[in-house]
Order: C-alpha cells, then structure tokens, then sequence
C-alpha cells in the first residue's frame, strides 16, 4: 500500500479510544506513506473523525501507539518503555500535522491574513515581515489575494475554508488533515474549496487524510479508499476497486445508500 | 487569643435573634419586590406616556446607592407626614430598589412570551385582565424564576444594610468587649448559610414549576 | 437604551444639577458634596481595577492553575459573594487591626470593594471564556499553539468583548457599593450628604442633589463601557457576511 517510501508517514499501531462505555475506535492498525493521498468514508459514528481527531491530538488515546514520520507522537520512550508523552513532546511532533475543519474555525478577530501569520510568528518565531510575505503567497494560492484584510465575517463560507487551508499550510506540515470540509459549504462553493485541494494535491508532496462525503472527488483524487465501520476498516483499497467492485457487503450497501442518494 | 470560643457561643443567642429580625426583612423585601417589579413591568407595556415615567424612575432608583434611597425615605417622608421607623423605611427601600430589579426580569419573561399567545387572546375575547391573569403570566413567571430567586440571595446580603439589625448588633457587642472578631466573623458565617439555604431552596421552587411545564 | 439616548439623558442630568446650583436652597451644599463625590469616584475606580484584576486572576486560577490555586479561587468566590459587601468591609476595618494589620480608611474601602465585586467578576470572566466556541481552542492546537499561546493570542481577546457589559453592571454596583463606606466613617458623597442632613435637615434638597450626582457617575461609566464594547467589537468585526 505504501507508494515506495521505506517507512510510512503514519502508523496508527492497534489504536483504541473508548468514550465511557462505547468504544469508538477498536485496536486500529492504519498505515500511511510518504505523499499518500488517503479518503476515509463511511457512515457517522464509524469513526473516521475521530481519527484524525486523534492524530491532531484534539483526543487522547485509551490504548495503542501512533507513529508519525518514525517517531512517536503518543508515547516517548524511557529507559526502554513507552510512557505517555508529555506536552513538550507532543507539541514537537504535531507540528508535523496541519489540519482543516468542518467549521473552518478561523480566529474571527484577525485578518485573513494574520490568520495565516497568527501561528508563525507565535509559535515558530518568524519575523511579522517574513510571516507576512508567506502568508500572502498562500492566499494568493488559494485565490484571495485580494481578500487578504478582509475579516472571516466579511467572507463566504468557500472564502473562508479556503483561508483555514492557506492558515494550516503556514506552518509548513508534512501532513494535512480534512475533516468534512465540504460539509458546512452550500453546494455552489464546495467546487472552488475541492479545487484547492486538488492543486495541493499536485504541486505539494504532501502526505493528505481527508473524511469526506464527497464521493466523486474521493474517487477521483485519493490514492486509497479506507472504509469505515463501527470502528474498524472494512475495506481498504484504490479507488476504482473500492467503488467499482467492492468485496465487502456493507461496504456495497453503505455505496448503495450514498451514491443512489445523490 | 484569636478566637474566643466561649465568648462566640455566648454571642451566638443575641446574633440569632438580630438574625431573624434580618430573614423577616428580607421576605417582606422580596415580596414588595416581586409584586411591585411586576406592577412596573406591565406599566411599562402600557404605551410610552405611562412607559416614559415608570423606566426614568426605574433607572434612578436602579443607578443610586440603596443606602441613599433608604435616608432619603427615612428622611423626607417625614415632611410630608409619613414617619416611618428605622425598620420599616429599610425594607420599603430594598422593596423598591430590588423592585426595578425584578421588573427587568419580569420584561424579559414577558417579552419572551409568542405575539401569538397574545393575538389569540384577542381573538377570544379575553379582557386585558383575564389575559394577563389566566393566559400571559402563568407562561411569562416560571423561566424567570430562577433570576428573581438570584435576587432573594442578593437581598439577604443587602438586607444588612437596609435594616442594620445584625451589623449593628455586631458592632455594639464589639464595642462593650472590645472583641470585634467573633461577633462580626460570626455574622459573615450566618449570612453565607442564609446565602446557601436561599440558594438551595431556589433550584428547590425551580424544581418544582418546571415539573408542571412540558419542557 | 440607546447609546444617544443615555448620553442625552447625562447631558439632561448634569444640566439640571448645574441649574439647581445656582437657585439659593441648594447652591451652599455644592461645594462640600463635590467633594464627597470626588472621594467616591476615586474609591470606585480604584476599586474597579482592583475587581478587575482579582476577577481575571481568579477566574484563570480556577481554569488553568493547578489544584491548590484553583481551590483558592472557588473559596474566594464563594466567600465574598456569600456574605455581604458591608460584612467584608466591616470586617476588613474593625478585625483587621486585631491582627496587626492597620490600614487606612480608604484603603480598607478600596480593598474590601475591590474583593468583593472582584468575586462577582470571577465569574463573568470565567463565563466569558468558556463562551468561546471549543472550535477555537481547536484551531490554536491544529497550528500547534501552546495552551498560553493559545489563551493570550486567541481566547482572551474574543473573551473580552463578551464580557464588557457585565463587567458595566459590576461596575456601576460598586459605584453604588462606595455608598457603604460612608458608614466606617470615610467622606464621600453619601458621608456629606448624612453630615449636611444633620446640620440642616434640608433633605429633599441634598438628598436631590445627591442623587443626580450618583446618576451622573452612574451614566457616565455606562457611556464608557458602551465606547469600550464599540471599540472592541469593531477589532472583532462582528457581523454576518453573505
């Protein structure tokens, strides 16, 4: 599955994360290489957020390790074991990881553009000038240039997300993360956020995990289809075998109900 | 010493009794409040030539000390024949001040209540009166219980000013000893129990109503 | 009320204080209750900025700090808002000194105010932060922001408009709450208002004045805080797009 790179880029090693008494997601093992485009789809409640939740570090885990880009980002070693990891630690690794949300979740007392230069100059200690420079060379990636003093209440929703991926890309992670960007958008502004990924997803090396309704763009953009149910992977493959000629039943009825619907 | 145990247990009766001098303001208080709040809140929905007066009084006596209001009941009404005692110019005071309190708690309720309730009254037939009584006022009170019942716990507090009762006791007890750390302690103690007793006992009448509504 | 409307309204009332002052019954008591009123403003305003700072202090005590500082900071809240601002000041001024601790007058006005608002301000701080949507917080982590980092650079500030006009009302309580030292014999307004009662029973009078006067103050903060939301909503540019 991995495209060729030695050691993959993410490794979630028999993950585990218990709400009380519901277990969410069940000795998960996950992997995903170097520049992978990865779409997870299934039903609500299968737990496909929850991982990207837990790669983000939004959540802890109850059980497993995750790897990202060969270390541990959950658990460091000490003296031969793995124990828990601290903040300090955590934070290191994370910084690997960027992620876009359903609710873009912009910081509605700043610009578009110190959105994007909030966290540089924050947390990786850029200069306002050098910050300011980047921030503006990704808004004109995604096509708002001219909306860079614009405040997220003054932009569409489209607009919006596609600041929230110019914010993330600011600080240069090796991995992006999409949960469900689409879903908050009227249908008419989906087409220009999917775009931005998909020129992301040609011009970047960039390992991307992606939940997503949008089954047409997963099929067309993702490298691998990873099903989801209740938990567990049901199926797990390329795109045309998935949605061609899936071998497991709910996986067929899950297409069945998603697609037929649309 | 710090703390004189015997002569706290000694002073104990004396606050007790100033105590419940304090509880009876208060309820007086908050009865005056409550119902006159109302009075003033349906005033105020009665067109802007009775709205106007009632809101100018309601934001005076709102944004001065109650401590003024109270000499100035104590004081003036006097000249126009009123004399009131110590007590009983007290808790009009707090009646009064805690009234324009209430009255926005009231406005809010009310104002929740749907045009619609108010257009079928109408078209029923329902007189101003029966409508308030039977129709807009059961369903305004309720959710609002709560916020007055936030007021009964500030009252208690102010109470202490209003009637000087139990602060005063305190500081005469402190003056003939010279002790001023238990009484004044102790009165701190018995209010923070009335402030948790009163607060206990609202989310108890909370309780209560909104077992009646369907939520 | 309308922002124009209190401000017409201030307008009227100083106006109308000014015009008393120059008809004979009133115009001797001026001078002695302006100031009675400058000592009441001084002692609000330091007392406000006193709340202010045990408000936000113990409010982030109680989020953020560890164990023994967040007990601490409920203790301090339930205490000072259980039991009543003429308690705390009392105490503060006559059992104090007990314990070896002598302070001026004023300072034990401003300090006993300044705790007890604080309290009430503890909680409209800590309200006021967790209003901030968790997508916030969420955001700050996906750009790998510290907790601190996150807290000054992007909650605090949006905390902050929310919680402007409580903060307003807590204020003008304690403008009202100033009344009280009058009792542990400090000059402020309504301490020269009792004075001059005495001497010459001119109730209505003084006690007119001295209304007006607390109005004006009272008003005049509403004016401030209503400025100060303005400003800071402006920073946050409130308001639907689309």
């Amino acid at each position: 599955m991995t495209s060729g790179a030695a050691m993959p880029m993410v490794r979630f090693e028999k993950v585990t994360k218990r709400y009380g008494n519901l277990t969410v997601i069940d000795g998960l093992d996950l992997s995903i290489g170097r520049g992978e485009k990865v779409a997870m789809i299934g039903p609500s409640g299968s737990g496909k957020t929850t991982v990207l939740r837990m790669l983000m570090t939004l959540e802890r885990i109850d059980g497993g390790v995750i790897w990202v880009d060969g270390e541990m980002l959950t658990h460091v070693e000490r003296n031969g074991i793995a124990v828990p990891a601290d903040t300090a630690h955590l934070r290191r690794v994370r910084g690997k990881i960027g992620m876009v949300f359903q609710h873009f979740n912009l910081f509605p007392h700043m610009t578009a553009l110190k959105n994007c230069m909030e966290a540089p100059v924050t947390v990786l200690g850029m200069t306002k000038r050098e910050a300011e420079e980047r921030a503006g060379e990704l808004l004109a990636m995604v096509g708002l240039a001219d909306k860079r003093n614009h405040f997220p209440s003054q932009l569409s929703g489209g607009q919006q997300q596609r600041v929230a991926i110019a914010r993330a890309l600011a600080m240069r992670p090796k991995i992006m993360l999409f949960d469900e960007v689409t879903s908050a958008l009227d249908p008419e502004l989906v087409g220009e956020v999917l775009n931005v990924i998909r020129k992301l997803g040609a011009e970047h090396d960039l390992t991307m995990l992606m939940v997503t309704h949008q089954m047409g763009f997963a099929r067309e953009f993702a490298d691998r289809i990873s099903f989801f149910h209740r938990g567990k992977i049901e199926e797990d493959g390329k795109p045309d075998d998935i949605f061609g000629n899936p071998k497991n039943e709910r996986t067929r009825q899950f297409l069945h109900a998603v697609l037929d619907a649309g | 010493m710090l703390w004189d145990w015997e002569y706290a247990l000694e002073i104990l009766p004396i606050l007790g009794k100033a105590a419940i001098i304090t509880v009876e303001a208060t309820f007086l208080g908050f009865v005056i409040a409550a119902s006159l709040g109302l009075i003033f809140a349906i005033l105020r929905m009665l067109g802007p030539a009775i709205a106007t007066p009632v809101t100018i009084l309601v934001e005076l006596v709102r944004s001065t000390p109650l401590l003024i209001q109270i000499f100035f009941l104590y004081f003036v009404l006097p000249k126009f024949g009123v004399t009131l005692d110590a007590f009983t110019a007290g808790v009009l005071a707090l009646g009064l001040h805690y009234a324009t309190y209430c009255s926005e708690v009231y406005r809010a309720g009310l104002e929740n209540i749907p045009r619609g309730q108010w257009e079928a009254s109408t078209a029923l037939n329902l007189g101003l009166f029966t409508t308030f009584k039977d129709i807009i006022l059961p369903q305004a009170i309720p959710p609002v219980v709560p916020a007055l019942g936030n007021y009964l716990v500030a009252l208690f507090k102010e109470t202490a000013i209003a009637v000087l009762e139990l602060m005063q006791t305190a500081k005469i007890l402190g003056s003939e000893t010279f002790r001023y750390v238990e009484p004044i302690t102790l009165v701190g103690v018995i209010f923070l129990i009335m402030s948790l007793v009163s607060a206990a006992g609202i989310r108890w009448v909370e309780r209560v109503l909104n077992r009646r509504i369907m939520r | 009320m309308g922002l124009r409307s209190i401000i017409v309204l201030l307008l009227a009332t100083i106006g109308l204080i000014a015009f008393l002052s120059t008809l004979e019954p009133f115009r001797i008591f001026m001078p002695g209750l302006l100031g009675g009123a400058w000592m009441t403003v001084r002692i609000a305003a330091l007392g406000s900025l006193l709340a202010v700072l045990f408000g936000v202090g113990s409010a982030l005590s109680r989020l953020y700090g560890p164990a023994p500082l967040r007990w601490l900071s409920r203790t301090y809240v339930e205490i000072f808002r259980g039991t009543s601002a003429l308690v705390q000041l009392f105490w503060l001024f006559f059992v104090l000194p007990d314990f070896g601790i002598s302070l001026e007058p004023f300072t034990v006005a401003v300090l006993a105010l300044g705790l007890n608002v604080g309290a009430y301000g503890a909680e409209v701080v800590r309200a006021a932060i967790q209003t901030v949507p968790r997508g916030q917080w969420e955001a700050a982590t996906a750009v790998n922001m510290s907790q601190g980092q996150a807290l000054r650079r992007i909650i605090l500030p949006q905390a902050t408009l929310t919680m402007i006009p409580p903060w307003g009302n807590l204020f003008i309580e304690l403008l009202k709450s100033t009344a009280l030292v009058s009792l542990i014999t400090i000059s402020d307004l309504s301490f020269k208002a009792q004075e001059m009662n005495q001497t010459t029973m001119k109730t209505i009078d003084i006690f007119t004045l001295v209304l007006l006067i607390y109005l004006t103050i009272s008003l005049t903060i509403t004016i401030a805080m209503r400025l100060l939301e303005n400003a800071a909503s402006r920073g946050l540019a409130r308001g639907r797009a689309q």
